[in-house]
C-alpha cells in the first residue's frame, strides 16, 4: 500500500524491499522486526464462500460462509465467522416402504403427507434454515506457547446451540514438535414445533376416524410429552504435530466427548411390521440420553517435488456401538501461473448402533431404545471431488470445488422378516457440492 | 563442520571456516547451554545453505541447475526467493548484476601475470549471459544449455542474514546481544540496553587501508565488496575484478572496496556490489542512496 504512495524509490530503497522479501521466507521467526510488525499489524483478511448441496430427490442447500481475520502484533489473532444455510427439500423419516400409500401425520401434528407405494417416506417437513456465528481469538503466552479461545452460536428454527472452547498448544524441539490440548462445552436447546414424540409411542394418524380436529389433536398430544429438551456435550481434545523432514509432516488427535441429554431425534419414526412386512403402525424412535465418544485421527502430509500428498485415517467409536472409519486422500498439484489442482478421494465405512432397527416386528415386545435412522444403520459411502486454485486478475485468490459423495446404506444382519424382499430398504443416496470460495 | 567455543572478556565467541572465509559469531553470554545450542543451529544451517548453492559442491542443487542442460530443474521456495532477489539485483543494475555472468571467469583469470582475453573470446561467451534468458517459477527452473549460475555474489550475506534471524528469538528470549561475522560481512542484534557495541575491524585480509578501520556496531549490518588480490597488472594497465556481464569487460576506475552499513546483510552486500559497479560513479551513487557507506579507492 506504502508503495504506490511514493513517487519513485530509489534503488536502496528497492533493495530493501527485496532484501526483506528474499528472508520473508527463510525462517519461522524472521527479524527485521520493524518492517515486519509494521505490516502485520491491523491488516483485515477476508474469506467469502458459496456452497449449493443437492442430494438427489431429497435436500438442497446453499450455504453463505463469510470469515475475517485480524492480525494483532506476532501472534495475537482475531477471528469471525459467519453462515448462513437455506435448506429445502425432505429426509427419510424412518418408515419403510410399502406397496401401498402411505399416510403420516407431520411432527407439530398439522396436516399429513402421503407417500406414494414402493417409495422411501420422506418427512417434507424440513428445518429451514440456520445461522452460525463464531469468534475466537489466538495469541502467544510466551516463545513457544499459545492459546486459543472461541465461542460459537448456532440458530436454526427448532434448535439453539451455544459452545465455549480453549485450547493450548506448546512447541517443542525447535519447533519441530507440538503438543495441544483443549476443551470445550456445548449446550443445545431442542424446541421442535409439536414438541418431543413420547418414546416408541405409536403415530396417530387421521384417517377419518375422528369426529372432531380437537379430538385428533387430543389423541395427538397424547403422544406428546415436553415442548424442550436440552444436549450438554463436553469434549477433550489432545494434539500432536510432528515434523519429520522436510518434506512430511504428521499430526494426530484424540477426542473424548461425552453427550448428555435429549439425543433421539424428534423427527424420526419406526415401522412396525407383521410377518407380511405391511405396515401395522409407526413409533417414535428413541435414543439412549447419553453417548460417550473416542475419535482417533491421524494424517500425514508429504511434500513432493511438484505437490502435495495429504492421507489421513480417522476412527471413531461410542458406547452405542457406532463405529466410523474414513480415509482421505487429496493430492495438491501446483499449476503455471499460481494455479493448484486437487483431486480428493475418501471412502468411510460404519457400524449399525446397537440400537439400530430398519423396521420393528409387530407382536414382538417393544425395545426400550429404537431408531430406524439411516444415519445410524451400516454404511459405505465414497467421496470424489476436484478443487481448483487460481489467481484473479486483482491478486486475489478463489477456489472452486465440485465433490460428488454416494452413500450405500446396508443391512446390518440377516432380514428378519422375509418379505421385505421386494421393498428397496436401503435406498442409496447421492449427493453433489459445488462450492466457489473468494479470499480478500 | 566443527567449531570452537571461546570466552573473551565481555563475550563468548563461536568461531569456524565456511565459505571460503573465517566466520564467527559474538554472544554477550556464558551460558554454555545456550552457546551450545546457538553454535550447532548456527554451523548447521550455515552447513546446509554452503552444500546447496555453492557452485564447488558436486551434485548439489546449484550443480544440478548448471548440468541441467535446458532441461528443467525442480527447485524450492528458497532457491525460489533468492532467484527472485537476484532477479531484482539484476533489474536495479540495468543489467550489470548478473548470477549468470559466472562463464566469464572462464576467460579472465585474476591472478598474477594473467593476460586479458581477445575480443573473440569474449564474444563467444556474451550470447551465455542474460537473467532474462532464464525461465524459472515456484517449482521448475529452465536455463539454455551452456549457461551458468553462481549464487556466489549473495549467498554469504544471505547466510549471515539467515543466520541473524534463526538465532535472534533465542537471544532476544535471554537478552542476548550478538554479532554474526562472515569474513567481513556482518550483522548484529541488540536485546539488551547499555550495551557499547562491537568493535570490529573491517579485516578485508588484503585491504591496508580497510584494515585499520574498527567499527562500532550494536543493530545493523554491514557488508563490504571488492578486493586489492584479485587483480592482474597486463601491459602497464591494471585491471579489476569486476566485470561487467554486457560488455564482458572489466570496470575499471571504481573503488578498490566498498563497505556499506544497511539493516540487513543482504541489503548491505547488494548495495555495496552495485555501487562497484557503477565504476568510477560509485560514491556519487552511494550518496544518491543516502546510504552510510566507507569506501577505499
Amino acid at each position: 500500500m506504502q508503495l504506490n504512495k511514493k513517487v519513485k524509490l530509489s534503488v536502496a530503497e528497492k533493495l530493501a524491499l527485496a532484501a526483506t522479501a528474499l528472508m520473508s521466507g527463510a525462517t519461522g521467526a524472521a527479524d527485521t522486526e520493524d518492517v515486519a510488525t509494521e505490516s502485520k499489524d491491523n491488516e483485515w483478511s477476508f474469506v467469502g464462500s458459496v456452497l449449493a448441496y443437492n442430494e438427489t430427490d431429497r435436500v438442497q442447500a446453499v450455504e453463505l460462509l463469510f470469515s475475517a481475520d485480524k492480525q494483532y502484533g506476532d501472534a495475537g489473532n482475531l477471528s469471525l465467522k459467519v453462515v448462513l444455510d437455506a435448506l429445502t427439500g425432505a429426509s427419510a423419516s424412518g418408515a419403510i416402504p410399502q406397496p401401498t400409500v402411505q399416510t403420516f401425520t407431520r411432527p407439530s401434528g398439522n396436516g399429513q403427507y402421503t407417500i406414494a407405494a414402493y417409495d422411501t417416506p420422506l418427512d417434507d417437513t424440513f428445518r429451514d434454515g440456520r445461522g452460525q456465528f463464531n469468534v475466537s481469538w489466538t495469541d502467544a503466552i510466551d516463545q513457544d506457547s499459545r492459546y486459543t479461545v472461541g465461542s460459537n452460536l448456532s440458530k436454526e428454527f427448532d434448535y439453539l446451540s451455544l459452545s465455549f472452547n480453549g485450547e493450548y498448544a506448546r512447541d517443542f524441539n525447535k519447533r519441530n514438535t507440538t503438543l495441544s490440548a483443549g476443551i470445550s462445552f456445548a449446550f443445545d436447546t431442542v424446541t421442535p414445533k409439536g414438541g418431543m414424540p413420547i418414546p416408541l409411542a405409536t403415530m396417530v394418524v387421521d384417517q377419518g376416524q375422528f369426529a372432531t380436529r380437537d379430538d385428533f389433536l387430543t389423541a395427538f398430544n397424547a403422544t406428546r410429552s415436553a415442548t424442550e429438551e436440552n444436549i450438554d456435550t463436553t469434549e477433550l481434545l489432545l494434539g500432536w504435530t510432528q515434523v519429520v523432514n522436510r518434506q512430511m509432516i504428521m499430526q494426530f488427535n484424540y477426542s473424548y466427548s461425552d453427550v448428555n441429554g435429549y439425543l433421539t431425534d424428534p423427527f424420526k419414526v419406526l415401522s412396525v411390521i407383521d410377518n407380511n412386512a405391511q405396515t401395522q403402525s409407526i413409533v417414535y424412535e428413541n435414543r439412549p440420553d447419553s453417548k460417550k465418544q473416542h475419535a482417533f485421527f491421524a494424517l500425514g502430509k508429504y511434500h513432493l517435488d511438484e505437490s502435495v500428498t495429504s492421507l489421513s485415517y480417522r476412527y471413531v467409536t461410542n458406547d452405542w456401538e457406532l463405529d466410523s472409519h474414513t480415509i482421505d486422500f487429496k493430492w495438491h498439484f501446483y499449476g503455471d501461473n499460481n494455479t493448484f489442482w486437487e483431486p480428493h478421494i475418501r471412502f468411510y465405512q460404519q457400524t449399525a448402533a446397537e440400537f439400530y432397527n430398519t423396521y420393528l416386528q409387530d407382536g414382538q415386545p417393544l425395545p426400550e431404545f429404537a431408531s430406524a435412522d439411516y444415519r445410524l444403520g451400516d454404511m459405505d459411502a465414497i467421496t470424489l471431488g476436484i478443487k481448483y486454485g487460481f489467481e484473479l486478475s486483482g491478486g486475489n485468490r478463489a477456489e472452486i470445488r465440485a465433490e460428488y459423495y454416494n452413500q450405500t446404506p446396508k443391512a446390518n444382519g440377516p432380514e428378519l422378516v422375509a418379505a421385505t424382499k421386494g421393498l428397496d430398504l436401503y435406498p442409496e443416496l447421492d449427493a453433489v457440492f459445488l462450492q466457489f470460495t473468494y479470499f480478500f | 563442520m566443527t567449531y570452537q567455543l571461546s570466552r573473551e572478556n565481555q563475550h563468548s565467541k563461536i568461531s569456524f571456516q565456511a565459505m571460503a572465509s573465517p566466520c564467527e559469531v559474538l554472544l554477550t553470554t556464558f551460558d554454555q547451554s545456550l552457546i551450545k545450542e546457538i553454535a550447532e543451529t548456527t554451523c548447521s544451517e550455515t552447513r546446509r545453505i554452503e552444500q546447496k548453492f555453492s557452485r564447488y559442491v558436486k551434485n548439489n542443487l546449484c550443480w544440478q541447475m548448471n548440468q541441467s542442460h535446458g532441461q528443467p530443474v525442480t527447485i524450492d521456495q528458497e532457491t525460489f526467493q533468492l532467484l527472485n532477489f537476484a532477479k531484482n539485483m539484476y533489474q536495479l543494475s540495468d543489467g550489470k548484476f548478473d548470477i549468470t555472468s559466472g562463464v566469464l571467469r572462464k576467460i579472465w583469470q585474476f591472478k598474477p601475470q594473467a593476460k586479458p582475453p581477445s575480443q573473440i573470446e569474449i564474444n563467444n561467451l556474451l550470447p551465455l549471459i542474460g537473467f532474462e534468458k532464464i525461465n524459472y517459477d515456484e517449482i521448475t527452473f529452465t536455463m539454455p544449455e551452456g549457461m551458468e549460475i553462481d549464487f556466489g555474489g549473495i549467498g554469504k550475506e544471505y547466510c549471515v542474514d539467515f543466520i541473524t534471524n534463526t538465532i535472534t528469538p533465542i537471544c532476544k528470549q535471554h537478552q542476548i546481544n550478538f554479532l554474526v561475522n562472515f569474513g567481513g560481512d556482518l550483522s548484529a542484534n541488540q536485546h539488551k540496553d547499555n550495551f557499547e557495541g562491537w568493535k570490529v575491524g573491517l579485516e578485508n585480509a588484503d585491504n591496508p587501508q580497510l584494515a585499520d578501520t574498527v567499527i562500532d556496531i550494536k543493530q545493523g549490518a554491514v557488508a563490504t565488496s571488492g578486493s586489492t588480490k584479485r587483480f592482474f597488472e597486463y601491459q602497464g594497465k591494471t585491471y579489476s575484478h569486476i566485470l561487467n556481464p554486457l560488455t564482458g569487460k572489466t570496470i575499471e576506475g571504481g573503488p578498490r572496496s566498498v563497505s556499506v552499513f544497511a539493516q540487513s546483510c543482504v541489503l548491505a552486500g547488494s548495495m555495496s556490489t552495485l555501487a562497484l559497479l557503477q565504476g568510477a560513479q560509485a560514491e556519487d551513487f552511494l550518496k544518491e542512496n543516502q546510504v552510510k557507506y566507507i569506501c577505499c579507492w
